[in-house]
């Protein structure tokens, strides 16, 4: 068992109180799996993402443990994650592109990056997997500004695998991508695994085909809490939680049009995290919702393997 | 004719001492007018950002020209009260020293400055809504309170508090959940029927084949297809086209990769020198990619 996430609770302290954008995440993630994790804009998906690797100033952890590779996370106690940063756990954040530093050629941001873990660039073992994610090799003989934003991404990705950490962390990789660029990446991200680089993989992504690709589970969140979790096959295929089966509705397949057929989002929008309503987060919004809903539902896993958060499913 | 790009070109001095050049930009030449969004794909690094910037004025073009309504497109306030551009990643919008609703105090120190406080404050509000963000989460927060996807919203929210006829809008749902991204995209093209003009650069083409009207498709620098989106997406002429095509990740199919194209229509048709008319309003370039 790789990683085990219980009951994690991360609240940011804020003026008008605590928002409490993780609120009791349970999940497993096992050797060589690829855990795809999907949900609503602001539901803390990247705060999932920085609490496993480096909270900001204003995070803090209410609650719950982080296992990983049988050591427990000291997620909490920013200098004693430094031993697992890069090496165990690694994250490529949402918008990398914008994480370079600007002053720095790309060559000697990754030779310092390199060094501030104690080691030395493998230069050949650099520009190979470069070549694995579409990159020549010049591009280290140049400023950010001079990559596009899609180059970068790729970068950050190559430079925050290149310590074969156990877990990586992938925000929202793909998302600046054009589509044969992103299956050459999804790809990519798959050999990484394959090749032992990474261990296992969140893959956190707002599209869901391509989740459905390369994960070997989807997670689903809403509102700071687990909604669903299952096979990336049974979340496509027979999803039980209200709100992921509306989440695919509102996915247009090419060839659908506004002219000709409007999509719907979900209306309504999710609850404020800084004062959550009790009961089921999804109540307002959900077709389904009954009297029950008032209270919350719990995790339940309704088949092997597959977890749902709903008094209806 | 609202926006016309006449053989643009742009190219970028590289390393130290500007020593080496790449061409971002190749002669390209297309229209957006009123009413419409046309929808700009391509690979990563073909140049699309680079295309807005040019409209918006931000870098010049090595060659060619750029109008707006018959004039020069030039950086400016009176520009920009008319075209407006939203790019690809939301935090280098923000100063993160400030708080982020004050895009929207800017907006209105400049361009309505005689609006009453709490008229301003309804408007704000309502645009906030529109992109469907709860104004009492948002508003009062810095920058780096608020997720990835709701400070592309605001960003959008702003942009419609101006009375804009013209949108840049570079990848501006690619950090949206499928719901929110519908809304987003169905406002758009309310707006669209209200006589706003979209250039929507996107890589998603089931987005761009919802939304537009018609497609350019654009390749190291170039365009290699462009017309009516049911054409270039029901009948892709450019071998490349068929590629992105069929790299779009879709729910219950494996991908496949394309079959390989032997012949080249443009060859075939004995066109040189620029795009092919293959059919009316459908341009492809020679398939193989590099000039011919
Ligand atoms: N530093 C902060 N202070 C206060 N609130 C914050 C802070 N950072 C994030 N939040 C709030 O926490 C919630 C979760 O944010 P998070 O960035 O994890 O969302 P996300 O699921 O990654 O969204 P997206 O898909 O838009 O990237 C949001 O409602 C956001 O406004
Ligand atoms: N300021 C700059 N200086 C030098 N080269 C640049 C600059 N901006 C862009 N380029 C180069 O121009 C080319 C086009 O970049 P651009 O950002 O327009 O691509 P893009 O199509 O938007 O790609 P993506 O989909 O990855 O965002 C790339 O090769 C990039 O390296
Ligand atoms: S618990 Fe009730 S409100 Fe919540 S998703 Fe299920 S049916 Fe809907
Ligand atoms: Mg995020
Ligand atoms: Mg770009």
């Amino acid at each position: 068992m790789s990683l085990q996430v219980s009951e994690l609770r991360v609240h940011y302290r804020t003026l008008k109180g605590e928002v409490r954008a993780l609120d009791g995440m349970s999940f497993e993630l096992a050797d060589g799996e690829i855990l795809g994790l999907v949900g609503e804009s602001g539901c803390g998906k990247s705060t999932l993402g920085k609490s496993l690797i480096r909270m900001d100033g204003r995070m803090h952890h209410v609650g719950g443990r982080v296992v990983l590779d049988g050591r427990e996370l000291p997620i909490a106690d920013d200098r004693k994650m430094n031993d697992f940063r890069f090496r165990e756990v690694s994250l490529i954040p949402q918008y990398a592109m914008s994480a370079l530093n600007p002053t720095r050629k790309i060559r000697r941001m990754v030779t310092e990056l390199l060094r501030s873990r104690g080691t030395t660039v493998d230069a050949a073992e650099l520009e190979r997997r470069m070549n694995q994610v579409g990159l020549p090799r010049e591009v280290l003989d140049r400023y950010p500004i001079e990559l596009s934003g899609g180059m970068k991404q790729r970068m950050v990705m190559v430079i925050s695998t290149l310590l074969d950490p156990s877990l990586l962390i992938a925000d929202e990789v793909t998302s600046a991508l054009d589509v044969s660029t992103q299956k050459a990446v999804a790809r990519a991200l798959l050999g990484f695994r394959d090749s032992g680089y990474v261990k296992s993989m969140i893959f956190v992504t707002h599209d869901l085909a391509l989740t459905h690709h390369i994960a070997d589970t989807i997670m689903v969140m809403y509102a700071g809490k687990l909604a669903e979790k299952a096979s990336a096959d049974v979340i496509v295929k027979a999803p039980r939680h209200p709100y992921t089966r509306l989440l695919l509705d509102s996915l247009p397949e090419v060839g659908v049009r506004y002219a000709e057929r409007r999509l719907e989002g979900i209306a309504g929008s999710p609850p404020s995290l800084l004062d959550p309503p009790k009961g089921c987060r999804f109540r307002d919004r959900c077709p389904l919702a009954g009297d029950e809903c008032a209270e919350e539902p719990p995790v339940v896993e309704i088949a092997p393997a597959h977890h749902v958060a709903c008094w209806k499913a | 004719m609202m926006l016309r790009l006449q053989d643009v070109t742009k190219e970028f001095r590289i390393g130290a001492f500007g020593g080496k050049s790449v061409t971002a930009v190749r002669s390209v030449s297309f229209d957006v007018v009123p009413g419409e969004v046309v929808s700009l794909i391509g690979e990563s690094g073909s140049g699309k950002s680079t295309i807005g910037r040019l409209i918006l004025g931000l870098n010049p073009a090595t060659s060619g020209s750029i109008t707006f309504d018959g004039r020069p497109a030039r950086a400016g306030k009176e520009y920009y009260r008319h075209v407006q551009g939203i790019f690809q990643d939301p935090f280098s919008s923000f100063n993160p020293v400030f708080k982020a609703d004050r895009v929207f105090t800017m907006i209105k120190e400049s361009y309505y400055p005689a609006v009453p406080e709490p008229e301003w404050a309804g408007r704000v509000r309502a645009s906030l809504r529109d992109v469907r963000l709860n104004p009492d989460q948002v508003l009062g927060k810095y920058p780096h309170q608020l997720s990835g996807g709701q400070l592309q919203r605001l960003l959008i929210a702003r942009a419609l508090l101006l009375d804009i006829k013209l949108l840049v809008a570079d990848e501006i749902t690619s950090m949206l959940d499928a719901s929110t991204r519908i809304d987003v995209l169905n406002l758009l093209a309310e707006l669209k029927t209200r006589g706003l003009g979209v250039l929507y650069i996107t890589h998603d083409l089931s987005l761009g084949n919802y939304l537009a009207e018609r497609t350019v498709v654009l390749r190291k620098g170039g365009v290699v297809e462009m017309g009516p989106t049911d054409a270039v997406f029901g009948d892709p002429l450019h071998p490349y086209t068929r590629e992105l095509l069929s790299a779009v990740p879709r729910l219950h199919e494996e991908w496949v990769d394309p079959a390989p194209v032997d012949s080249c229509l443009y060859h075939a048709r004995g066109a040189s020198g620029g795009l092919l008319e293959a059919e009316p309003g459908h341009f492809v370039a020679c398939a193989q990619l590099e000039s011919c």
